[in-house]
């Protein structure tokens, strides 16, 4: 009897694993390729941990085609997935490098992954099993960030540029340069990022320095250009520029083009302007991190990432430009168009983030704390406010004393 | 007299609009159409279903739950015990302890959330579910014995002796003396715990791991694109069951304090 349970439990073991085209059947517009066995760590119990970005991925939203990203992927492959999400680079960098983290998938930015590279915080991809990698797009296939190419595989990747209110801003007025953000007859109205690298970078632009300067003169001339802007600026903010911008309370704001189109499908007012001086190209790109405990089924995922269906709900889902050359053919025709895909000079003239030296990271910090300060309340406001409560309390005291003495 | 009164409604009433103002424009905004905080568009129950599908904010909250409820029942044992043998101490050591103990409380959250994460990598634990709820019991257990203490102190010293001369031992005189006694101050004491559990942003967000991420770090990490009005629908949800159970509780309190003064 025994024997006969062994038996067809390794029967079904084997009915299991001979099986594996019956698994992939998608049912969507695009079928799954064929490029790798998605089956090859079925029935092991493997765990995959992967750290994203929020917001970054296709989840099953509740509507009729939603598609999501990890359930599907752990249909296909019998993996499980847990998924994580960081808010920063910032973040990411300190998780990994404390290490005990167990992460085997993360989505760092350009600047970041060249970072991890240097401190030998990644592993090298073993582009036998991602063969989906042939998907990317070319110009994105190698990079300064990754100069050998053999750490990351591009996940999403945008730009920067000016989103204005038509209705605000006049129409003879040219939106395509930085200096718009300088001009004084939107007062008040003009949005900075809030983070010193982004404002500084857009204040370096304008005169024509690079991102990635390290020469201290140009960077103190943009800070002391941003000081200059300060008074016009109405506030210095991230995720709130949503709010402000379709709601129409500011006229002018530096974001991300897939974030622009959120807006602009809110308020048909918003335009979106690429600055010709150049704007920052941002590439966010999968890795896998050095002490990965599972890297081969880590590979399995990104491969599963660039699959073109994949590719494609993803960037239906998230807004941001796709790097999967395939997976933009199948979008529609309004979103190739859109402002999330720039022509190729834009492209050009775009530069991206390289992780700066140690001394430069903290004058731009120091930098950006004198930029946010000046202009402040009058720096006497604070000992006179604490003088007056001091003299207060001190009054309330001797008069009880007073009363209390001539009670 | 009459002029008076009507000052302190408004003083009072002005007190909860400022408290409670800004629940309600967040409620109003789970059911707005438009993603933006600004503008109305249209009601909507969007939000609310597209929560009911939404892996990845529903597994954080269970994750959240999970450690709050690990945690405080950890806590709640730890710091009822500790009490108890606070309470026995000579003046003293008790007064050394007792501050000993409160120090948590005022260290700043970061302070601990470093310490602890230095501490499990000098361990060299993995950063998951056990890390997450060893912080956690760390930071509980002070307000649980601040919770208890008192109600031990409340405690009749003799009603143990009294119950000793009646034959009860040791664990009899614990059992059915001591924990009734002090047991409201052991509810209040977990309910706290459970409370900054889920409350808990900075000592999670060090000692989380790959598998363990809260609702709040979640929601945190929304921030670059934008924190989705799913978290809006999230937050009325959980504001009407807390509301609700405290309407439950506070009924049933009133109901038996009548039924003791009837008697």
């Amino acid at each position: 009897m025994k024997k006969l349970t062994l038996f067809c439990s390794l029967l079904l073991l084997l009915a299991l694993l001979v099986s594996p085209a019956a698994a992939l059947e998608s049912g969507y517009e695009i079928d799954y390729s064929d490029s790798v066995d998605w089956n090859r760590f079925r029935g092991q119990n493997v765990t995959l941990n992967v750290y994203n970005w929020g917001e970054y991925i296709s989840v099953d939203d509740g509507t009729e085609d939603a598609y999501d990203v990890n359930a599907e992927f752990e249909r296909i492959t019998g993996i499980q997935v847990v998924y994580s999400n960081f808010a920063t680079n910032e973040e990411l960098y300190a998780k990994l490098k404390m290490g005990g983290s167990q992460y085997d998938v993360v989505i760092p930015s350009d600047y970041m992954v060249s970072r991890m590279i240097s401190e030998g915080m990644l592993r090298p991809l073993n582009f036998d099993n991602i063969p989906n990698f042939a998907r990317i797009d070319e110009q994105f296939r190698t990079s300064e960030y990754d100069p050998t190419g053999a750490y990351s595989v591009p996940y999403f990747w945008g730009l920067v540029g000016i989103i204005y209110n038509t209705t605000l801003v006049d129409e003879d007025d040219d939106v395509f340069t930085w200096d718009i953000l300088w001009n004084e007859k939107y007062a008040n109205n003009i949005l900075m990022f809030s983070n010193s690298r982004d404002t500084i970078g857009i204040a370096l632009k304008r005169l024509g320095y690079s991102y990635n300067t390290t020469d201290e003169r140009e960077i103190r001339e943009a800070a002391s250009s941003l000081i200059e802007q300060k008074p016009i600026v109405q506030a210095y903010v991230m995720d709130e520029i949503f709010d402000k911008m379709i709601g129409g309370e500011a006229a002018l704001a530096p974001y991300y083009a897939g974030d622009a189109i959120v807006m602009m499908n809110d308020n048909p007012d918003l335009g979106f302007a690429v600055p010709r001086e150049g704007t920052n190209i941002f590439v966010d790109a999968a890795c896998i991190p050095a002490d990965a405990k599972n890297p081969e089924a880590a590979e399995l995922y990104i491969n599963f990432l660039c699959e073109t269906l994949v590719a494609k709900r993803n960037a239906e889902y998230v807004g941001y430009a796709t790097p999967q050359a395939e997976a933009f053919t199948y979008l529609d025709e309004e979103t190739q168009n859109s402002v999330t895909y720039p022509d190729a000079d834009v492209i050009a003239a775009g530069e991206a983030y390289i992780a700066l030296p140690q001394a430069t990271t903290t004058l731009l910090d120091s930098l950006w704390t004198e930029i946010l300060s000046t202009g402040e309340a009058s720096p006497w406001i604070t000992p006179i406010f604490m003088g007056g409560c001091i003299t207060a309390s001190v009054g309330i005291n001797v008069y009880k004393y007073k009363k209390k003495m001539r009670g | 007299m009459k002029k008076r009164f009507s000052f302190t409604k408004i003083y009072t009433a002005l007190v909860f609009a400022f408290l409670y103002i800004p629940i309600f424009v967040l409620i109003a905004n789970s059911f707005n159409a438009s993603k933006s905080r600004t503008v109305w568009t249209g009601f909507t129950l969007d939000w609310y279903s597209k929560l009911i599908h939404n892996e990845t904010i529903l597994s954080s909250l269970l994750n959240t739950l999970i450690v709050a409820l690990a945690a405080s029942v950890a806590a709640t044992i730890l710091g009822t015990a500790a009490a108890i043998g606070i309470y026995n101490m000579r003046t003293l050591s008790r007064r050394i302890v007792m501050n000993v103990s409160n120090l948590p409380l005022l260290n700043p959250e970061i302070v601990t959330g470093v310490s602890l994460m230095l501490l499990f990598k000098f361990m060299q634990m993995e950063f998951g579910y056990v890390t997450l709820i060893l912080a956690h019991v760390s930071f509980c257990v002070p307000y649980v014995i601040l919770n208890v203490m008192p109600k031990l102190r409340q405690m009749d010293r003799n009603l143990c002796e009294a119950a000793q001369d009646l034959g009860c031992n040791q664990w009899q005189v614990f059992r059915k003396v001591v924990i009734p006694e002090i047991l409201p101050g052991i509810i209040t004491g977990f309910l706290m715990s459970v409370t900054y559990s889920i409350d808990d942003f900075v000592i999670s967000y060090f000692t989380y791991g790959a598998t363990s991420q809260t609702l709040s770090i979640t929601i945190y990490s929304m921030t670059r694109r934008k924190v989705s009005p799913e978290v809006n629908a999230l937050s009325a949800i959980i504001f009407v069951v807390v509301l609700a159970v405290l309407l439950v509780v506070n009924i049933a309190d009133i109901r038996r304090h009548k039924k003791e003064v009837r008697r």
